[in-house]
């Protein structure tokens, strides 16, 4: 378990992570909490000239409400996310994503730009920015700019950052008093998601739905927006049946699903139904 | 033992000595030795399940930057012999097993190269550069297939079947036709990777002015290790040292003669330098044994009252690519304890070892008793959902009275001791059991699954017997008394995680009325302690242990003949109680047991027939196994959307004899729990059919977390073993032989209204949803 040999750079500030970055570019990655490059490098699955370590910036690990919402810096850890109250207090399908990583070591050190730019198929974030329709904000040298959540997957391990790009932070857009959750169940070797979704709901004082956004990770190559469901239940008054007929369809727009060691095609469509159905009823619970 | 005095610290529940250094991270593992000049060592190994190594092409690899050397399985062919296989099964077929391939690679992971250099960085970044060219052969990984004919992982053997060991006693067929029921099952014991926490690690350093080598491995048996080196590699044994330093788990994937250890000892022979390598976990996961894989066809005839009339088994054990140190020996202890702790006199058992192009498998706690009991067990509830009898009821009616003991079974084994109605009893006590009954109805009636499962199981450890052992079953220990009254114990029981310097340290302290910080406890060196077997089968108290108060009261009778003669009494009438040594009836003339520590060792006042010095060596040899028994109990409720089980309750009454540290043995049984937790609900290794390890690593490969598992309930009973004078019958794998049946029976039993008779393992999610798809519900 020892990686190839690299450069070490620690960055001492963002425009010094950039710097560096825009040096090195392609032949370098990016070290924050380490949690899923480390592996990477030791199975010498990834073996780069460079590593950039940007985990001492700690202009990137602020958590904070915006006119632009709820934004998170890209260092910030799980466990950040998932104790922190303003999170909690609007997004909580988020915190609960965040809480949902790993174990407690993994939450102490891994951060949701890592995560995020990270890219994995299984991962719990990527649902939650999906189903919050977040915008990752990158920086790189032409400046800044932010991409959608639903524009920044791209398939496995692999997103819309490029490589002299650094996330900065990911905006949430305020729920405007919907309620979330994130359910998961989980692969019990890895800890990450056999299928995990987070669903916002917001319904309005007669029980209708008024909004409905629900994202799932784990069945495909990218997060992947449940839409047929969400269109079942958009606009209808809210009940326990028309969540079960709804939750029935969770699959539907799903024309391929992974398989794997832990759930083969049906189980795993079986699972996104009673995975989404629980996580859309907690969400409005 | 003569009666000593009321004991003290024998089974007191006191915290091991071996723990600050453990938990403030003081100890000293293999891996944290460095050596000057030391070099360090990866092995290349096949990516292949079976193939012909056309060209080993190494040249590139040896310009690497601080590259040593790089050597092929024929540049060590003249200089290491096969590696042994320790067994008494007749007509094995034994396929050369060489420390590093030559010509042929018959598993993933086999070792076909190893690069040294001066950086354990530049050693893995050369091996890299090695260019294996294979020429692929057919794989076979399908245990059945294997054992039916070609294609055969040996060509040279023609036959994949490495041995066959039938066994019969009385007339099952007979009784079969008879019984009014007739069961067939076929039950599998799926392939598990052992996982210790500290992955192996060798370091060799031979010294050339001495002409010795210093071996130190993540062994469980130094001296073994010992003899087989100096076997295979033709050096003196007087010249070869084996270190054991801290190991951290073992689990039995320790207890072998691994080509790395024989390896390194002859390379740095030829090199001149000491030599590390340190196993990755991926790495682990393909070279380190394996444990169980084992297939059974299983006929059971019953009467209507549940009562077991016959049974009859096929097993296939798939051994994997080749004989590890006890490969084939592992499987004929699951034949033998088949019947569990039933009274079944007509059995017939025929098991084929069987190879495979896996990696070899071996023992795994357990060791072939998790694997019968899971049989016999699951065996048991058959019978009960057949007759429509409780399960609790099916056993005790199967059950040999408390006072058939010694109880000679269908297989020829003498259980020494037991009393399986008491276990059952207190654990259905313990459990509540006709509440968790209660309860289930109510939950089945809306809609909910619980299933309740029960395990009365015995074991045969304290391993053994010469006469059944392939390379002696004794355990010897030296006691020293120091001149300054402290005691040194030195025990060939090589400990990694049993906590014996506690425990041992506990047995010297009541002999001479110390404490066990009086006590130092001397092991896995065979420069420190001259000979031993080891560490596994559950053997530490039963015969290290036992071989240890054979020490103690050698030196106690010695210290009693000195007092005697201080005294001036007869020594049949000197009391040697809490310390102190008197004429019976006359305390006020005692002497202090430090007393005699000086004249002993000063020797002046000393009569000429009594020679100084305090100190005894014994060897045990026990006459018998030992057989610890008990009774699990397992409640889970089983998600009927997802499948999830979740392991609600475990309850447990354990009978391991007398207990010296009740704490150890609780640490023991929740490890050994876990470990058939394991089993039953999480781990499996799986192969696809170009023999690639799938589960390679673990992310794949689940070895359950602390937070899977609930608290464990446990209470023991106390039988005493008649084999040794501590009474003791062993503990260690008791947990595991017990735990992964009552699991699955509680399973199956969540699963009954959906007409589920029984579930291979383990029981992941999938595989009990689709057990409820288009079931009776």
């Amino acid at each position: 378990m020892i990686p190839s040999a690299f450069e070490y750079h620690r960055a001492s500030s963002l425009s010094n992570a950039l710097a560096l970055l825009a040096e090195h570019g392609e032949k370098a990655k990016v070290l924050a909490g380490g949690h899923s490059l480390l592996p990477m490098l030791k199975l010498r699955l990834a073996s780069p000239p460079h590593l950039i370590d940007v985990g001492g910036v700690a202009e990137l690990r602020a958590i904070a409400r915006t006119r632009d919402g709820l934004v998170i810096g890209a260092l910030a850890s799980h466990a950040d996310v998932a104790a922190s109250s303003e999170v909690r207090a609007s997004h909580r399908g988020l915190a609960e994503a965040a809480a949902a990583i790993g174990d407690m070591q993994v939450r102490n050190r891994g951060t949701i730009g890592g995560s995020l730019a990270h890219a994995d198929p299984a991962a719990d974030y990527p649902a939650a920015v999906l189903a919050f329709n977040a915008e990752i904000v990158a920086r790189g040298p032409k400046g800044t700019r932010a991409i959608k959540a639903a524009d920044f997957f791209q398939g496995l391990f692999t997103s819309a950052l490029r490589a002299n790009e650094l996330i900065t932070e990911v905006r949430f857009p305020e729920t405007d008093g919907a309620g979330s959750a994130y359910e998961k169940f989980e692969q019990p070797a890895s800890g990450f998601a056999v299928v995990g979704v987070c669903a916002q709901v917001r319904l309005d004082s007669s029980k209708t739905v008024r909004a409905v956004r629900l994202a799932a990770t784990g069945v495909s190559d990218r997060p992947v927006r449940l839409t047929a469901m969400e269109n079942l239940l958009g606009g209808k008054p809210w009940s326990d049946q028309a969540l079960e007929a709804a939750a029935r369809q969770a699959d539907a727009d799903l024309k391929k699903v992974r398989e794997d060691l832990y759930a083969k095609e049906d189980y795993r469509r079986h699972l996104l139904r009673v995975v989404a159905r629980r996580a859309a009823a907690r969400a409005v619970a | 033992m003569s009666p000593v005095t009321v004991p003290k610290f024998i089974g007191a529940r006191i915290k091991r000595k071996e723990d600050p250094r453990l938990i403030t991270g003081r100890a000293t593992y293999t891996d944290d030795i460095v050596l000057p000049r030391m070099a360090y060592v990866k092995i290349v190994r096949s990516t292949e399940a079976h193939a012909k190594l056309q060209t080993v092409n190494v040249a590139a690899a040896k310009l690497r930057p601080g590259v040593i050397a790089v050597i092929t399985g024929e540049d060590v062919k003249d200089r290491i012999a096969p590696l042994p296989v320790a067994h008494k099964i007749a007509d094995l077929k034994v396929p050369p097993h060489y420390a590093l391939a030559r010509g042929e690679v018959h598993h993933v992971g086999e070792a076909i190269v190893a690069v040294i250099a001066e950086t354990a960085a530049q050693a893995t970044d050369a091996a890299e550069h090695v260019v294996v060219d294979y020429a692929p052969l057919p794989v076979v990984t399908d245990v059945e297939k294997a054992a039916g004919g070609a294609p055969f992982v040996h060509a040279d053997l023609g036959t994949n079947v490495a041995f066959a060991f039938p066994l019969k006693a009385g007339d099952p067929d007979a009784q079969l036709a008879r019984a009014p029921v007739r069961l067939k099952q076929r039950i599998m014991n799926q392939r598990l990777i052992p996982v210790a926490i500290e992955p192996r690690c060798v370091v060799a350093d031979y010294d050339a002015g001495y002409q010795k080598l210093t071996l130190t491995s993540t062994t469980q048996i130094p001296h073994l290790l010992r003899l087989l080196l100096g076997a295979v590699l033709s050096l003196p044994e007087h010249k070869i040292r084996v270190v054991a330093p801290e190991v951290g788990g073992g689990f039995g994937s320790k207890l072998n003669f691994y080509p790395e250890e024989v390896l390194l000892a002859h390379l740095s022979q030829r090199l001149g330098r000491p030599l590390k390598w340190t196993e990755t976990r991926t790495e682990g996961f393909l070279s380190t044994i394996h444990g169980r894989d084992q297939l059974a066809d299983v006929e059971i005839g019953a009467d209507q009252d549940g009562r077991l009339l016959a049974l009859k088994v096929r097993l296939w054990q798939d051994l994997g690519a080749y004989h590890q140190l006890l490969t084939p020996v592992i499987p004929t202890l699951t034949v033998l304890m088949l019947p569990g702790c039933y009274t079944v006199k007509d059995i017939e058992v025929h098991l084929e070892g069987v190879f495979t192009n896996k990696t070899p498998t071996d023992a795994y706690r357990g060791a072939g008793r998790p694997e019968a009991t899971f049989i016999i067990e699951r065996a048991m509830d058959l019978i009960a959902d057949a007759t429509g009898k409780d399960p609790a009821e099916v056993r005790r009616i199967n059950f040999p009275p408390a006072n058939a003991f010694p109880f000679v079974t269908a297989t020829g084994l003498a259980y020494d001791s037991g009393n399986y109605q008491g276990s059952l009893d207190k654990l259905i006590a313990n459990a509540g059991y006709a509440a968790l009954r209660k309860e289930q109805v109510a939950k089945r009636a809306k809609g909910e699954l619980m299933g309740i499962g029960l395990t009365t199981y015995v074991e045969v450890c304290g391993l053994g017997p010469s006469a059944a052992m392939p390379a002696g079953g004794w355990e010897a220990c030296e006691l020293e008394v120091r001149r300054s009254g402290k005691i040194v114990v030195k025990t060939g029981s090589s400990p990694h995680g049993q906590g014996e310097e506690t425990t041992f340290a506990q047995i010297a302290a009541d002999g001479f009325g110390l404490t066990p910080d009086d006590v130092e406890v001397v092991h896995g060196d065979t420069d420190a302690v001259a000979e031993g077997i080891g560490t596994f089968g559950s053997r530490n108290q039963a015969v290290g242990g036992a071989a240890l108060a054979r020490c103690v009261e050698t030196v106690r009778t010695k210290a009693r003949r000195i007092a005697a003669h201080l005294l001036e009494a007869s020594v049949d009438d000197i009391v040697f109680a809490d310390g102190k040594l008197f004429p019976k009836g006359v305390p006020a003339k005692a002497k202090t047991f430090m007393d005699i520590v000086n004249v002993a060792y000063l020797a002046d006042q000393l009569p000429q027939e009594i020679e100084p010095g305090l100190s005894a060596v014994h060897f045990f040899e026990p006459t018998n196994f030992t057989f610890p028994f008990g009774a699990h109990l397992a409640v889970v409720d089983v998600d009927q959307e997802t499948g999830k089980v979740t392991l609600r309750r475990y309850v447990a009454v354990d009978d391991c004899g007398k207990i010296i540290n009740p704490m150890i043995v609780e640490g023991q049984l929740h490890g050994g729990i876990a470990q058939g937790v394991a089993q039953a609900l999480f781990e499996e290794a799986i192969y696809d059919a170009n023999g690639q390890l799938v589960t390679g690593e673990l992310m794949d490969y689940a070895v359950p977390k602390a937070t899977f598992l609930p608290s464990w309930e446990l209470d023991h009973t106390v039988t005493a073993s008649p084999v040794n004078v501590l009474g003791a019958k062993g503990v260690g794998e008791a947990g595991t032989i017990a735990s992964a049946s009552a699991i699955m029976n509680a399973v199956v039993d969540a699963l009954k209204p959906f007409g589920v008779k029984h579930m291979d393992m383990p029981a992941k999610s999938e595989r009990v949803w689709r057990a409820m798809q288009g079931g009776a519900r």
